[in-house]
């Protein structure tokens, strides 16, 4: 049954921009395209199907950012929507765009250091405050809050923080 | 894959599936309960990444018996009885103190990181695939629990005393990890899934350096208290009787 857009199948764009609207409910300011977790869309008919890469294997958002796909989708008129499982190439925080690391920051998370495939090689890095933007950090836990996030604490303006962890 | 070495598979992945679902519900023990705040929030963080991990076995299981595999690793964990589990014994040791649950977890996960990079190398896509993505994850679980390793075997007295009483305990069920299954050689000769010695052998080269950091003593080589993944300690039955004990009160609601 199409609902909103009269006798027609909403194009892949109008897909694209509902799914800007599906945030990720954990880090409310990032929708699961600026996250890169819904990677492609396929229409068949009344059909549609997702691609859905997972960020942390065991984040419970996962299931939830998948079901608000399903709904948006059947709201937008699709008869059936199937979000697949694909885990390859691998989530990477690599692949968030700078828009998107700078609105982490906004949000209060200090944004994971590039890489370039070796997590290792940053780990030991000062993540930056998100408050005063002060290097001069110190790692309080590696787990936080959930499950790509540790938690650290600003010598400078002694703000406790928590940052997006690379992966 | 030949067809003939799916079932083989299939039950080296429930094998690895159950390891890690086991040891994320004993993980999970410790929230509310760990010495201090922080690591309270770790082992939480560790329950639930092992058992993403386990989720994700589970798929790859459920796919090679064709079953769905989005319900059905539901089913395999809440409805299956402990004759059925095919975890080591190691992972469903009781937590004990402190010092056993972060020896028993480090014992893992430096099993994991000789362990799934040789999976990458599968002639099995998807478990390949499966096991990149796992990879990634681990290297923030064994970076924890080296660190906490070396705190705890070069602190005080006392925290050394109990991390060696730990190992000494842990010693005989941790290489249960490297028997491998009935079938499997099958599948080795295929390039499915790496030659278990020479991943003990790799683990070993791994923990001696650690333990050498933790002015801990590499045991002396120790034959496995079980080889038999059917075979299960006491505990397994307790353990499945708190996990399940919701999902069996209300078998069809809906989270």
């Amino acid at each position: 049954m199409v609902k909103r857009h009269g006798d027609r199948l909403p194009s892949i764009s109008e897909i694209w921009a509902a799914l800007e609207g599906v945030k990720d409910p954990e880090i409310p300011v990032v929708s699961v395209v600026e996250l890169n977790v819904a990677r492609q869309v396929e229409v068949h008919g009344g059909h549609v199907r997702v691609t859905f890469t997972p960020t942390f294997a065991g984040c419970p958002a996962l299931s939830a950012m998948r079901d608000e796909i399903q709904r948006t989708l059947l709201d937008l008129g699709f008869e059936t929507v199937e979000v697949v499982l694909k885990l390859d190439p691998p989530w990477t925080t690599d692949d968030l765009s700078q828009e998107t690391l700078d609105r982490l920051r906004d949000f209060g998370l200090s944004p994971p250091p590039r890489h370039g495939g070796n997590v290792r090689l940053v780990l030991d890095q000062p993540a930056a405050c998100p408050y005063c933007g002060s290097d001069d950090t110190e790692v309080k836990n590696q787990f936080g809050s959930t499950g790509c996030r540790s938690i650290h604490m600003c010598r400078s303006c002694h703000q406790p923080f928590e940052a997006f962890k690379p992966l | 894959m030949k067809d003939g070495l799916r079932p083989h598979l299939a039950s080296y992945l429930l094998a690895m599936a159950d390891d890690e679902m086991v040891l994320a519900h004993r993980n999970s023990e410790w929230t509310g309960h760990a010495p201090i705040l922080e690591e309270d929030i770790a082992f939480t963080n560790l329950a639930v990444d092992e058992m993403g991990h386990a989720g994700l076995w589970y798929r790859l299981h459920s796919d090679l018996v064709g079953e769905d595999p989005e319900s059905y690793p539901d089913e395999l964990v809440f409805f299956r009885e402990a004759p059925f589990f095919r975890n080591v014994q190691l992972v469903e040791l009781p937590r004990g103190d402190w010092a056993f649950s972060m020896l028993r977890q480090y014992l893992f996960d430096a099993a994991e990181s000789v362990w799934l990079p040789a999976l990458e190398g599968s002639s099995y896509p998807p478990l390949a695939e499966t096991a990149a993505k796992i990879a990634r994850e681990e290297i923030y679980h064994l970076r924890h629990t080296q660190a906490w390793i070396r705190r705890l075997g070069r602190g005080t007295e006392e925290s050394h005393i109990r991390l060696s009483r730990a190992l000494a305990e842990l010693w005989p069920y941790a290489v249960q990890l490297f028997v491998p299954d009935p079938a499997e050689d099958e599948l080795t000769e295929q390039g499915v899934v790496p030659a278990r010695a020479d991943l003990q052998q790799a683990w070993m080269t791994k923990i001696e350096a650690d333990f050498e950091a933790s002015d801990l003593a590499l045991p002396e080589s120790a034959a496995p208290l079980s080889v038999d993944r059917r075979a299960h300690s006491e505990h397994l039955v307790g353990l499945l009787t708190v996990m399940q004990s919701v999902a069996r009160a209300y078998p069809d609601v809906l989270w």
